[in-house]
């Protein structure tokens, strides 16, 4: 199935802000709406952000108005140092719960679900084999709260692949995530000067970047991938030599045994390390991506790679801090540049307005031209001559081609080509482009 | 050597006949997922700067302790003598069984370190050792580092059918290395016979191995209960060095001599990987494997003329 019409649940994280910039630049996705409850954090340009809590009543509704037939939710919350425990299970379990339900029904037009989840899901344990892989259940029963909403929000996923056979679900549970991007407990304990870490110990640690975290996520909207999937890079280190990849001391200070109690007074001197990174930075984890590598999915990035990205990312910060000002999502500015009828290129345009090269502005206008000449000609079934030499040449032309060079087109020749392209080759992207541009004459006309 | 009980191969066919009806009803939990994708072509790839494998191993540290500790083991304190090296296959995963004995066991070192000196092809052998070790602070840094990987059967599969590598396993387990020296020579229970269903799945060969010499390096006398409760050790064995001469006494070893003899291999490929789900055949190859390398213990003991000097 050719996802066409997407939902993204989590606009506002990290994550669904990115994954909403990567579907934009994909002209086969026609609508892209997110919702969640504060504002974006990124600049888009096509994607619809309406203001919605967990609720599965309201989402149902934006899902059949819009005819939703892909939902990708990016809430999950898979770091507890960042909320509370119970606004994490709010949005772990009871928002998860709520978005299958919205998403489930006899009625609903959603064919592909996918699922961002963690490795947390599999725990760190003493016991545990050096890679999960996805059919591996759990050692033990969740220990931490992170963990168990966790478990909890993947079994109300897999439920709703249970009782919907026609909808596609795809769960793709992440490794430990690094990026300029993104801020997790553990990156917070590696910018400390000096890294503490539990004595006798130099556990496993797999990471992903966040492009493929972002490239996965997209890969599952592009491709027909139903079921598990885990998602890190290929490659597992020690935390030793993740340390000296990244270029920082190692400080075996934390006690090997208590290490839970001393938790609480580190917190309260600013270290905070969640109780569900404790076990990490004792057992280790390793988990198994072959699964998705053989689905097609290729890594961009080794454990490797991505921790000396990361580790040139922490000696840049200190330069680069405050040289640019975060996004702020504004209403208003938003509401006018996809409603206005004064505004002549959108949204997707504005700002950064792409300028048509010499040649395709020369190109166009030939195959116009060509165009041209054939509907000049007398109606009728003109016998399909040497005509086809100038529909070739436009038909060649890239969508993005077009589109760049239709602002600079006057209004007659505007008309003329959405008829030859309604009739032709029907591209919705360069229709759509030509509508923009002919709507506010029209209006202005009538 | 050439008149050792071989296994018996047809009667154990037979029985897997006989048992495939009543395996079928009751599909076993098997701990290595039941799916058989073939995903080896996905294994990452060798990055060459990296200093630590996948599995932790790091080739620094543990050539640094092969070519200190480890060779003046093997070649000047025990004056190991190994017999059979050819039946170590020279690629391709293969299952090394052994008995298993000693305070802190010198057998399984000197297993791996025979393999590197002694056979044509040396490959890396990659240790199966108690989740234990994972835990306890130091053992946890250090085991990885020079070669143990926790004794998980997913952990073995993988290296063993996806990998390819030598894995060595002493099904004794701790049953093996807590007995005590009035003891030796006698093998315990070999687990529930996990090893055979893992190298069946794997398609690996099994290569029992006997070793003498560990029971008298590093005797065991007794154990204290209550100390092994405070340390949270797997044991807190009593031996001539132990603990009066503090933890390092738990490598203070007596100077046997060592004798390490791979036996013929035993190919786990005409059983199927579906033998690994016939409990029955399992326990039968488990304890046949059992069998050979304690009649192969008592004929090495047998003709011992001194403990010390082999």
């Amino acid at each position: 199935m050719r996802s066409r019409r997407v939902l993204i649940t989590g606009l506002s994280t990290y994550w669904g802000g990115r994954l909403a910039l990567a579907l934009e630049q994909d002209p086969a996705i026609e609508a892209i709406i997110g919702v969640d409850t504060r504002d974006p954090t990124v600049e888009l340009e096509r994607t619809e952000f309406v203001r919605v809590g967990n609720q599965h009543a309201l989402i149902r509704r934006i899902v059949g108005a819009a005819e939703i037939d892909t939902v990708i939710d990016t809430r999950l919350a898979v770091d507890s140092i960042w909320t509370s425990a119970r606004a994490a299970h709010e949005n772990n379990v009871i928002g998860t719960m709520n978005i299958v339900t919205a998403c489930g029904g006899p009625d609903s037009p959603v064919r592909k679900f996918v699922f961002k989840s963690s490795a947390h899901f599999y725990g760190c344990e003493r016991d545990d084999p050096a890679y999960f892989t996805e059919q591996m259940p759990r050692p033990h029963p969740p220990a931490t709260p992170i963990e168990r909403d966790i478990v909890e929000a993947e079994e109300a996923v897999s439920e709703f692949d249970r009782r919907n056979p026609d909808v596609s679900v795809t769960v793709l549970r992440f490794a430990n995530a690094l990026g300029a991007g993104v801020t997790t407990s553990h990156l917070r304990l590696f910018s400390l000067p000096v890294v503490p870490t539990i004595l006798g110990f130099d556990p496993r640690y797999q990471f992903i970047h966040e492009d493929d975290i972002v490239g996965a996520l997209e890969f599952a909207v592009r491709e027909d991938v139903p079921g598990i999937y885990n998602g890190a890079g290929d490659g597992v280190l020690v935390l030793s030599e993740v340390l000296d990849l990244l270029g920082k001391p190692m400080a075996p200070v934390l006690p090997p045994f208590g290490t839970g109690l001393l938790a609480g007074p580190l917190s309260r001197v600013g270290l905070r390390i969640p109780v569900e990174m404790l076990n990490q930075l004792r057992y280790g984890r390793g988990i198994d991506n072959r699964r998705l590598k053989a689905a097609g999915y290729a890594f961009r990035y080794t454990t490797r790679e991505a921790v000396i990205k990361q580790g040139e990312h922490m000696r840049l910060r200190p330069v680069l801090r405050g040289a640019r000002q975060p996004y702020r999502y504004e209403q208003e500015v938003e509401e006018f540049l996809r409603w206005s009828p004064n505004v002549r290129h959108s949204g997707a345009t504005a700002g950064k307005a792409v300028r048509p090269s010499p040649r395709q502005v020369h190109e166009l206008q030939r195959a116009l031209a060509a165009l041209g000449e054939r509907s000049a000609e007398p109606a009728g079934p003109s016998e399909p001559t040497p005509a086809g030499a100038g529909e070739a040449d436009y038909d060649t032309l890239e969508a993005a081609e077009v589109i760049a060079v239709l602002p600079s087109l006057p209004r007659a020749d505007l008309e003329a080509l959405r008829r030859h392209e309604s009739t032709g080759a029907q591209r919705t992207d360069v229709i759509a482009a030509i509508d923009r541009l002919l709507a506010p004459s029209r209006s202005a006309g009538g | 050597m050439s008149d050792a009980p071989r296994l018996p191969l047809a009667e154990s066919r037979a029985m897997t006949d006989q048992a495939q009806a009543r395996t079928e009803a009751r599909p076993a939990p098997s701990p290595v997922p039941a799916t058989r994708e073939d995903l080896r072509d996905h294994l990452p790839g060798v990055e060459a700067e990296r200093r630590v494998t996948d599995w932790g191993r790091s080739e620094r540290i543990e050539g640094l302790f092969d070519r200190t500790v480890i060779d003046f083991f093997y070649r000047y304190w025990f004056r190991v003598e190994v017999e059979g090296i050819e039946h170590v296959p020279s690629r391709g995963g293969a299952l090394l069984v052994s008995n298993h004995a000693g305070a802190l066991p010198p057998d399984a070192p000197m297993i791996a370190k025979a393999v590197r000196e002694e056979h044509p092809n040396p490959r890396p052998v990659h240790l199966l050792v108690e989740h234990f070790f994972k835990g306890y602070p130091g053992f946890a840094m250090l085991l990885p580092k020079i070669g143990a990987v926790p004794a998980h059967p997913a952990n073995a599969h993988r290296l063993l059918y996806d990998e390819g590598a030598l894995v060595q396993v002493m099904p004794e387990g701790r049953k093996g290395s807590e007995k005590l020296y009035r003891d030796r020579y006698r093998l315990r229970r070999f687990g529930r016979g996990g090893f055979v269903a893992t190298a069946m799945r794997a398609q690996a060969p099994i290569v029992p191995i006997a070793v003498i010499g560990a029971e008298e390096a590093a005797p065991i006398f007794a154990h204290v209960t209550a100390l092994q409760r405070l340390t949270g050790l797997l044991y807190f064995p009593i031996t001539p060095t132990f603990p009066h001469f503090g933890l390092a006494g738990m490598a203070g070893y007596l100077p046997a001599k060592f004798r390490i003899r791979f036996l013929e291999p035993i190919p786990t490929d005409e059983w199927g990987p579906d033998g690994a789900e016939d409990r029955g055949l399992v326990q039968t190859v488990a304890s046949e494997i059992r069998a050979r390398i304690q009649d192969e213990l008592l004929e090495m003991v047998s003709r011992r003329r001194s403990v010390w000097f082999g």
